[in-house]
């Protein structure tokens, strides 16, 4: 009973300080019953049937309450197609934080700011994990030296530009900025002058550019983490002590390399613990995406109890990880993973910028119009100067050089964001604090609302090359590996050890050792030509699953030229659908493959076709040949996926089916017998001997083939589907 | 010593102009030349096998091969020699030079496709203008030949889709009676656009001596 009056006086409390909770009748009886309680304890009171008590899930309720409006904006903001083709989703998301922290102040309660610890801690780390884990690696090292250039010295230019210069403003007599020293403006400089990877990330994935840019901007703003974190940490200490010496600045320059080597160091270490465990967790798929989190999250959480850099650390783990838990996983952990990243890293960014926008009506304001009007343009200026003086030098050592174009993109979509607010916000409380916040929140408003928006129109404008389709080409494929051992063995014959030696070298090492230790079973050794082949194979299996044509018809792969009589087969073009290897842009995501109609109606339409054709051939006379072996895919249910060879004796027609599993064979002969196909089957004059009950249709393609491909196969080979199947 | 240097200087103007490579590094380059030849005046296919570097590569023979088919030449030859001299070895090289920031865009063009073109005679070994399936499931075969029994399977796997696509994004709509007779320049063309071969296909060239270098990063 106390329990129940202390409940409810709670909740009356709690009803009070709530302006927007509705007060409903029950905290009234509770209130009455409570009063009879006090009154007359001999007074037995009504059972409550219904009870008010807030506190107790308070915390979660908010929580959960502002997740959900921020999804709901979200999703307005794609219901209303306008708006959201000219102002990208961040902007919008600003602005919805800047009414509801308006609406909450206006009451009267009290905003809840962008704290720093929830930042760091809790939406930071998918938004990163997502970017890191999805990094196009080839893109990434190819650029890696450009991209090293701009964050390290272009954020070190950036840094003591605006802060020498901010200095040297804070000197003119009539700005009232006199106490404002030189170490708190290089901090303020150091601050603000980090290109954001949450900002860009938002910016760049709409508009579609092409990769080149796309990973310059995106990796530079990754990487000048450790810049950023050096600085700032120097800055702060320095302006305790207050005054610098020699010593301090070498220690500087060596905390720098502790903190980025340092982060990758522990990055790779939890990486490969990640990628070690997940060798084993073939009895229980169902928490393997847990592993990569956790893991993940746990480097990140490491490096930062060091004061490393945890976003590098948290690249390296994903980065290091992901080939080797791609081997080991199944098929439906990896869609899972892959889908819960995209859902965190943007519910992440959604928060991010609403609580920007709450956190600007909320928080105290100190406006300087000097200080303010000067780091803009202060801002826009070093970025540009260091862009274009950075590019100067790069272009000395690149092969492919960056244009005009290119380096007009590159310092126009240098955003700042919320990690300059936060790393703002961490400063120790004083005047010039606020002035710096109210300073910082500028630029990142005029960089996210001004710059954001014209991006996409300056793109269309100047016609910077965008994205390409990335088709998941099994012959681009096939070349890009010929060209690297083709350039590897050039630069062998030209005497010179360029890169491409030393990446196959690399490729050598991983093949013979890391890979062995890191992969569990066969695919240990499996060669990358091979599993990319059968990763397409897979998603072309499944693509037609989810459209309806098979298992009625197993996929064919090899029924190409050679013979008169041949027609390709049209159903297998459909290997060439593109969306294949998806890129990891969270946009992308939402145009799924599989609910594309267009393609659909296509497969319906290359189905009747390859009907038409099976029964146009049967009728006629066949004639005999060998086959090679020939390779397809069947579901067996929705867990595994077998491969097998079906190869013809060199002698006689009789083809055999040779399956590992048992139960495979049970979906063949579920494929119902279509009439036209078996009257024509009749009708063929040969009468071969058949040795075992198939579907009709799959006896009918493996005639089709045996008449096409003229080519002597090998001696009959009876494989268990062993080369290359995928087991999830 | 002087006469003959400006003999061999005279020689490597021509043949910058040939070629597209500065003075500095056809120099370097007619030393790494002499140095696999032996100091004699051609290279053999042997003086080539005998790189130890190039051990482990899977498609050497390939390599190796183009260095004496005459059709990397220029000169409309087919078929291959035996022994290549300075200047043959200089124009196989001249395949793999990178494009500059001068270079126009008919330029690249051009360069794309003359990169393209040294691909395809790579691989149609025939000299019949097209790649049959028989070459591509070799050239597959030779990329996976290093993995053992399951490449060797796999390959022709591969080849057959690889073929298909090809087949079916540059020949949409095949009648019936038609087959595919095997990938022409054209085709080949087309199936390797998105990958742009005048950025990809190339190698630093230095413009210092490697011979003194045993192991050292490219500095052009």
């Amino acid at each position: 009973a106390s329990l129940f009056v202390s409940a409810a006086s709670a909740s009356r409390d709690a009803a009070a300080g709530k302006n927007n909770e509705t007060r409903g009748d029950p905290a009234v009886v509770t209130d009455e019953d409570s009063h009879h309680q006090s009154n007359s304890t001999a007074h037995k009171k009504a059972f409550p049937v219904l009870s008010f008590n807030y506190d107790h899930v308070r915390k979660p309720f908010e929580i959960s309450l502002w997740i959900l409006l921020a999804l709901l904006m979200k999703l307005g903001f794609h219901i209303i197609p306008r708006v959201s083709n000219v102002v990208p989703e961040s902007c919008l998301l600003i602005f919805v934080g800047l009414l509801v922290g308006g609406i909450i102040k206006a009451i009267g309660e009290e905003a809840p700011i962008l704290d720093s610890k929830l930042f760091f801690l809790y939406l930071l780390p998918p938004i990163i994990l997502d970017a890191g884990y999805f990094l196009p690696i080839r893109a990434f090292t190819e650029n890696l030296g450009t991209i090293l250039m701009f964050a390290v010295v272009g954020t070190l230019w950036n840094a003591f530009f605006v802060g020498g210069m901010m200095y040297a403003v804070c000197q003119i007599k009539g700005a009232n900025l006199g106490e404002v020293d030189l170490l708190s403006c290089l901090l303020f400089g150091s601050i603000i002058s980090a290109v954001d990877p949450v900002a860009v990330l938002a910016v760049f994935e709409e508009i579609h550019i092409n990769e080149l840019l796309h990973i310059l901007v995106f990796g530079e703003s990754l990487l000048n983490d450790a810049v950023t974190v050096v600085l700032y940490h120097l800055f702060e200490e320095f302006s305790h002590a207050g005054t610098v010496t020699v010593v301090d600045a070498l220690l500087g320059v060596v905390c720098f390399f502790v903190v980025s080597l340092g982060g990758i160091l522990v990055g790779a270490i939890y990486g490969l613990l990640g990628a070690f465990t997940s060798r084993f967790t073939s009895h229980t798929r169902v928490i393997e995406p847990l592993f990569v989190f956790l893991y993940s999250y746990m480097a990140y959480l490491s490096a930062e109890v060091f004061h490393l850099s945890g976003i590098m650390s948290l690249i390296a783990c994903g980065v290091m990880m992901r080939p080797y838990v791609e081997a080991n996983i199944s098929h439906k952990s990896y869609t899972t993973m892959k889908y819960f990243l995209k859902m965190w890293s943007s519910v992440s960014e959604t928060l991010i910028f609403i609580f920007l926008g709450v956190s600007t009506v909320a928080g105290p304001h100190a406006w300087n119009w000097t200080f303010v009007i000067f780091t803009v343009i202060l801002c826009l200026i070093s970025r540009v100067l260091g862009v274009v003086g950075l590019t100067f030098i790069i272009n000395k050592f690149r092969i492919v050089k960056l244009t005009k174009k290119d380096q007009f993109i590159v310092a126009y979509g240098g955003l700042r964001g919320a990690i300059a607010f936060s790393l703002g916000f961490l400063l120790t409380k004083s005047e010039m604090k606020h002035m710096f916040l109210t300073a910082i929140i500028t630029v990142i408003f005029f960089t996210v609302f001004v710059q954001g928006m014209t991006i996409r129109p300056l793109v269309e404008l100047l016609a910077v090359k965008k994205k390409k389709e990335n088709k998941g080409s099994i012959n681009e494929e096939i070349h890009t590996q010929f060209l690297d051992h083709l350039l590897t063995g050039i630069e062998c014959i030209c005497g010179h050890y360029g890169h491409h030696h030393w990446k196959d070298k690399l490729n050598r090492f991983n093949k013979a050792y890391v890979k062995r230790w890191l992969i569990a079973g066969e695919r240990s050794t499996e060669p990358q030509l091979i599993s990319f082949y059968n990763k397409m194979e897979m998603k072309q299996a499944m693509m037609m699953v989810e459209s309806g044509i098979a298992p009625k018809l197993p996929t064919v792969v090899s029924s190409v030229s050679m013979s008169r009589e041949e027609q390709p087969d049209d159903g297998v073009s459909c290997f060439t659908n593109k969306h294949f290897l998806r890129s990891y842009s969270r946009h992308d995501l939402l145009i799924d493959p599989f609910e594309d109609t267009l393609s659909e109606i296509r497969f319906r339409k290359q189905r009747v076709e390859m009907e038409r054709r099976m029964s146009h051939y049967l009728t006629v006379p066949a004639n005999r040949q060998e086959t090679p072996s020939v390779r397809k895919v069947c579901f067996e249910s929705e867990h595994q996926v077998y491969t097998y060879d079906d190869s013809e004796s060199p002698r006689g027609p009789t083809v055999q089916l040779n399956l590992s599993p048992p139960d495979a064979v049970s979906l063949l002969s579920e494929s119902p017998q279509r009439p036209n196909q078996s009257s024509s089957h009749r009708d063929k004059g040969d009468g071969e001997p058949r040795e075992r009950e198939r579907a009709p249709d799959e006896q009918d393609e493996q005639l089709k083939l045996s008449r096409c491909l003229s080519d002597p196969g090998p001696n009959k080979e009876e494989e268990d589907g062993g080369d290359g199947s995928f087991k999830s | 010593m002087g006469a003959s240097q400006t003999r061999s200087d005279h020689e490597h103007q021509h043949l910058t102009d040939k070629t597209g490579f500065s003075l500095e590094q056809i120099k370097n380059l007619h030393k790494r030349f002499q140095q696999l030849s032996g100091n004699e005046e051609t290279i053999s296919k042997e003086d080539l096998d005998r790189i130890p570097a190039l051990a482990n590569n899977p498609i050497k023979k390939q390599i190796i091969g183009a260095f004496f088919d005459k059709r990397n030449q220029h000169q409309d030859e087919v078929g291959s020699c035996d022994e290549i001299g300075f200047e043959q070895f200089l124009m196989v090289m001249s395949h793999f030079r990178p494009p500059t920031l001068k270079t126009t865009d008919e330029e690249k063009e051009a360069m794309r496709k003359e990169k393209l073109r040294f691909l395809f005679n790579m691989h149609d070994t025939d000299n019949d203008g097209t790649i049959t399936l028989e070459e591509y499931r070799k050239v597959v075969e030779e990329l996976l030949s290093k993995s053992g029994a399951i490449g060797q399977e796999a390959a022709k796997a591969i080849a057959d889709a690889a073929m298909l696509e090809v087949a079916s994004t540059n020949v949409p709509h095949m009648a019936p009676d038609d087959f595919y007779e095997g990938i022409t320049f054209e085709h080949f063309e087309q199936i390797l656009k998105g990958l742009e071969m005048e950025s990809r296909m190339h190698i630093r060239f230095l413009d210092v001596d490697t011979t003194t270098m045993r192991c050292g990063k490219s500095t052009s």
